[in-house]
């Protein structure tokens, strides 16, 4: 494996500087997702009309090619990274807010109404109680929408040098080196591998009241079909 | 005194949850509002809180009408019980009972330490306050939905069907502590429960609704079973309102017979000397005065019976103690056709025939008659 790690001087960066590249692409689109994504569950659990269409105008945007979406913001954001992280925030909506609105709705009704029978304001309400006990499956979503999140950066690559490990892909078909597409390949499958666990870790540690024997069944994985795209 | 002044809930698709409802419920006792699923009982009690808004009529509350308070300060002053608990099962026993003293800005110590004495208070052990709900069972998880409502020690309690969802047995067990609380606290407590036998039990006053949310009757227990309204209270008392009224009238007045009662060492004088004609069957007794079984006279042999020839005495009723219910009872699960009354360490103290439980029965209606009409 000569020159496994050696990556061509076009990508500007080292084998870790594009590691870090990559999380960036990766993750930010995820955070932001989420900062979307609770507000806007939030109003589809308040007035339940909302939530249908909101389903359908998330699921619609996911079935937006990224090569589609950069042609329109590629006029206002250029060849940025910015344009890559667009798409992939909108991408992780179809994930995040059904199992935000699911994971709410789980909450028993008991437990609001003496929420509400103790004095809880709407506001404290959700935030002391329906929140917390929506954590399992919010970080299940979180899950998914990482590991998909770490593969489709390589999109990336169709717009110049924004696919961070992808334009390794890229490069291995240019300069005929097999080992990069292998590099970028392992590399991604090991990050994702990781982000994954460490959700797993943060879920453990916010959610110790829940039975360790029902922590899988009581927090389905929503299907990973996003991570084939 | 919460006072619910000719209330009507009506939701706009016309249902008629509760319609002009009017009740007086006093301070520190217990009412029970009781009735088939349907009858507007919980709506009743979510409308003291104002979790459901009257549509027409007031709720006064020591006087004030209940809107005048911001609603969050209102039910903050009311305990809510409700069925299954409800416990935050994100948080520890301790703090889901901390949940109100630290709404109302106490400090964090300082509402644990009520916490924990408020598990004392309900019956919970200690060692429990670190743990979560879905490590208890359903009747802890009950006693701690009961000990959140007293956190911050408010007037009012409303227990919406708290004991319905546990078994006979552990219901008994929490029915009896809540009357164990209240004579300690003296809460004025709303108790809301579809089982009349529960609401007989606990209810210093019943309020039976029908469906439709009309009020059916409004009295003290014993009066509903004596005397129920019409064929609708009669029909939800169930078949044996009589023998469930006995529940109120004390043994104490019973004539216990402590004659046949014998020893199991008894010799043959003594066993010839207690066989009277009043008393067919004499009662042995274990050394220590407990009972062990009915035997006729002529079968006893002096110096040692053989417990298994003898007759089964039912199950004792404490003399004094016990109703004249539990005491009947007992005399008609024995084949002999007598009961025996015990003192608390469960030594005989007596025993007590059919017939005389009759007159007692008897004894305490004609009283009950006199009684009402002496009030009249």
């Amino acid at each position: 494996m000569n020159g496994f790690f050696d990556i061509p001087s076009d990508l500007q960066h080292s084998w870790l500087g594009l590691i870090g590249l990559h999380l960036r692409e990766a993750l930010l689109p995820v955070l932001a997702g989420l900062l979307v994504a609770l507000p806007l569950s939030q109003l589809c659990v308040r007035f339940r009309w909302l939530y249908p269409p909101v389903l359908w105008v998330t699921t619609v945007l996911y079935a937006i090619p990224s090569l589609a979406f950069f042609v329109v913001l590629i006029d206002y954001t250029g060849q940025t990274e910015l344009t890559v992280m667009i798409p992939l925030t909108v991408y992780t909506l179809v994930i995040l807010v059904p199992a935000i609105v699911d994971g709410v709705r789980s909450v028993p009704q008991e437990t609001l109404a003496a929420a509400t029978a103790m004095g809880f304001g709407p506001v404290r309400r959700y935030v002391q109680v329906q929140l917390p006990i929506a954590v399992p499956a919010i970080i299940a979503g979180l899950r998914v929408a990482t590991v998909s999140s770490i593969s489709l950066v390589s999109v990336g690559a169709l717009i110049g040098n924004q696919g961070a490990l992808g334009n390794l892909i890229n490069d291995a078909n240019i300069y005929n080196r097999p080992e990069l597409a292998v590099n970028a390949v392992v590399t991604m499958a090991v990050l994702a591998i990781l982000a994954d666990g460490l959700l797993v870790a943060v879920r453990l540690l916010l959610t110790p009241w829940m039975p360790s024997g029902a922590r899988a069944r009581r927090a389905p994985r929503p299907e990973p079909e996003v991570a084939a795209r | 005194m919460i006072r619910i002044d000719s209330v009507t809930k009506r939701y706009p698709d016309g249902t008629v949850a509760v319609d002009r409802l009017s009740l007086e419920i006093p301070d520190r006792s217990i009412t029970v509002l009781v009735g088939p699923s349907g009858c507007g009982k919980t709506t009743t009690l979510r409308m003291i809180n104002r979790m459901v808004e009257p549509s027409e009529g007031t709720i006064l509350i020591d006087g004030k009408d209940s809107r005048q308070q911001p609603v969050n300060t209102l039910r903050r002053s009311m305990g809510y019980v409700i069925q299954n608990a409800g416990l935050f099962q994100h948080r520890t026993i301790v703090d889901n009972i901390a949940t109100v003293p630290r709404m109302l800005g106490w400090g964090k110590e300082k509402a644990r330490a009520r916490a924990r004495e408020l598990m004392e208070r309900v019956g919970l052990d200690g060692s429990l306050a670190k743990r979560y709900p879905y490590q208890l069972s359903g009747g802890q998880q009950q006693r701690v939905g009961v000990a959140r409502a007293l956190a911050a020690d408010p007037p009012v309690l409303l227990m919406d069907e708290p004991f319905s969802a546990v078994d006979p047995i552990v219901r008994k067990g929490l029915q009896d502590e809540l009357l164990r609380i209240q004579d300690e606290l003296g809460k004025t407590i709303v108790f809301v429960t579809h089982d009349i036998d529960e609401a007989v039990k606990i209810g210093t006053m019943v309020a039976v609704m029908r469906t439709g949310g009309k009020l059916a009757q409004y009295a003290p227990p014993a009066e509903l079973l004596s005397n129920p309204a019409d064929a609708f209270v009669e029909d939800f008392l169930g078949t044996d309102r009589g023998i469930r009224r006995l529940s109120f009238f004390p043994s104490a007045g019973l004539r216990l017979l402590t004659t046949p009662v014998v020893a199991v060492d008894a010799t043959a004088e003594q066993i010839a000397a207690r066989a009277t004609a009043e008393a067919p069957y004499l009662l042995v007794t274990d050394m220590d005065g407990r009972p062990l079984g009915w035997s006729e006279p002529g079968d006893l042999t002096a110096g040692g019976v053989d417990p298994a020839r003898l007759l089964p005495y039912g199950r004792p009723f404490v003399a004094g103690t016990d109703s004249l219910r539990a005491a009947l009872d007992c005399a008609v699960l024995s084949p002999t056709g007598w009961a025996v009354g015990v003192d608390a360490e469960g030594r005989v103290t007596g025993v007590v025939s059919q017939q005389t439980i009759g007159e007692a029965i008897r004894g305490a209606h004609a009283k009950g008659r006199t009684d009402a009409e002496a009030a009249r």
